[in-house]
């Protein structure tokens, strides 16, 4: 446990510190959620009615454009050879980069979402839900966008195709987390139902991510 | 001759000269006899009318989507565990001939709904499917197209290829649910369960003219990529020769 | 022969058949040329006297 505990407090630390980007994430989906107000127009009911989905999706783009240096900066600086002549299995260091990644920038993300909820009109159980499937379903992005870093890891300009590679793979997690969201506020459709689905979906994600982009570091390796 | 012999890709290529006009022959008569059972013999639908015949190359092509899918997820395995270059070129040829079908079931599809539901695009949990499976042809194509080495370039591809192929039941399951939450309840319902034996019979056919249709180009398609690689092969070569040799007859070329 | 009637929605079903052709077609096109200008390219080579090691050997093996 404790190599594993090491890694995840320096990447912590490397992606805290001035120049690792963590905040940027956050500002991102400020930003995206506060343009698309002035494409769809000011109408707050309509608003509220989409606004889940649209902190979904933000929090969606964030976590997935935040991911291209995952891997990159180490390979760079030969830190992954070390990582993967290490004892510790590589499945488990990208299981941890993964969540230290998700410390620093998903978790940002979950906290901006309750203030950015107040702009879309969402009513406090909407805040509420949008908020808890946020935080349960963010890290399933996480592992997923590892494989697209993992991927094109060796390439320059990764950070657009491995977005490509990638977001077809998290419309399950996309439309159980607004599913989710959207029950909580409708009242004859369950809540717990999509929560549990979405909550499978993390686990699964967990797995074959982590696994994916091990053998897709170690082919890129040799 | 043992199938083992056909792994050598020189050997494959003698293969494949004998077995293209074959394969080329029985699509070719698979499609008529298909084409004719459906157009001339098999009724019109007594809801749809004449538009059911869209239906003989709309779901062929719907199989093909994902038959082709499946053959690259197999040459993934022959890359990722036997490490077979035969493996790497099938997945390569086979990803942009996926798409095309792909394409072509998204467009009949669309024909198709244009009449019967009045819209030439319906966000309906099959429509979804196949355009999610689209953009993962594309992405895949797109992954290929950007690594130059092709050995690397087989190994990244197969890897996100068996990933795609593990999340594709989930993404069609998640599209089902999320369409039937949001979809009014008058959902009009392509095929049905009951489909009668004089339109089955000429689907099947079509269905099977489309699969021969597949293998050919396929056979064709590796056929190029070996050439490609032994062409890269020869560059690489010539490359890292001495001048002495390029001197003579490279001259007039250089000019 | 005559082409059975097609009913009001012929242009949309001709239009799909269309579509298929053109595909089809279009990819049989392109693998042929594709093929051809190979073919040339590798001929090419192969008179400059540029030959893998051991010509019937595994052609994918790099070095």
């Amino acid at each position: 446990m404790k190599p594993l505990a090491a890694l995840f407090l320096r990447e912590w630390r490397l992606s805290t510190r001035v120049g690792g980007g963590a905040l940027m994430g956050a500002l991102f989906f400020l930003i995206v959620v506060t343009v698309i107000p002035f494409g769809v127009g000011p109408d707050l009911k309509l608003l509220a009615r989409i606004g889940p989905a649209i902190l979904w999706i933000g929090a969606l783009l964030a976590t997935l454009l935040s991911l291209d240096r995952l891997f990159q900066a180490d390979r760079d600086d030969g830190a992954l050879d070390l990582l993967m002549m290490g004892e510790t299995p590589l499945e488990l260091v990208v299981v941890v980069k993964c969540l230290a990644h998700w410390a620093a920038t998903g978790l940002p993300l979950v906290i901006a979402a309750p203030f950015l909820a107040v702009f879309m009109n969402l009513d406090p159980p909407a805040i509420g839900a949008t908020v808890a499937t946020l935080l349960v379903g963010t890290p399933a992005l996480t592992f997923l966008g590892a494989i697209g870093a993992a991927l094109t890891v060796s390439l320059r300009r990764g950070g657009l195709l491995s977005a490509i590679l990638i977001l077809p793979l998290t419309t399950p997690v996309l439309i159980f987390g607004v599913s989710a969201t959207t029950a909580a506020v409708t009242e004859p459709t369950p809540f717990l139902a999509p929560f549990l689905i979405l909550v499978a979906l993390v686990l699964f994600s967990l797995v074959v991510g982590a696994i994916a982009a091990a053998q897709a570091l170690r082919l890129s390796a040799n | 001759m043992p199938l083992i012999d056909l792994a050598n890709p020189t050997r494959f290529l003698g293969f494949v000269g004998r077995l293209v006009p074959w394969l080329t022959a029985v699509t070719i008569v698979l499609f008529a006899v298909g084409l004719y059972g459906a157009f001339f013999l098999a009724p019109d639908d007594y809801q749809q009318g004449a538009t059911v015949k869209i239906m003989f190359i709309h779901v062929p092509c719907a199989w093909l989507s994902m038959f082709v899918y499946a053959t690259m997820a197999a040459s993934s395995l022959g890359t990722l565990v036997w490490r077979h270059p035969l493996a790497d070129v099938s997945m390569k040829a086979a990803a942009p001939i996926g798409a095309v079908f792909t394409f072509v079931c998204l467009a009949t599809g669309s024909l198709w709904g244009k009449p019967m539901w009045g819209t030439w695009w319906v966000w309906d949990a099959r429509l979804t499917s196949v355009l999610v499976l689209f953009i993962m042809y594309l992405g895949l194509i797109a992954l290929w197209q950007t690594i130059e080495d092709p050995i690397r370039g087989a190994k990244a591809v197969a890897v996100l290829t068996l990933v795609g192929a593990i999340n594709l039941p989930i993404i069609k399951f998640s599209v089902d649910w999320w369409n039937t939450l949001h979809q009014p309840a008058a959902v009009f319902r392509l095929g049905g369960p009951t489909i009668d034996i004089s339109m089955l019979w000429p689907l099947l056919v079509t269905a099977l003219a489309a699969t021969c249709l597949f293998v050919t180009l396929q056979l064709l398609a590796m056929k190029n990529e070996i050439k490609r690689r032994r062409l890269r092969t020869l560059r690489l070569i010539e490359a890292s020769r001495p001048h002495a040799v390029a001197g003579t007859p490279v001259v007039g070329a250089a000019s | 022969m005559m082409l059975p009637s097609l009913g009001p929605h012929a242009g949309f079903i001709l239009a799909a058949y269309a579509v298929f052709l053109v595909a089809v077609i279009g990819v049989v096109v392109w693998i042929v040329l594709d093929g051809r200008q190979l073919s040339r390219q590798l001929a090419e080579l192969e008179a400059r006297g540029i030959r893998r090691r051991g010509s019937d050997k595994k052609p994918d093996a790099v070095p």
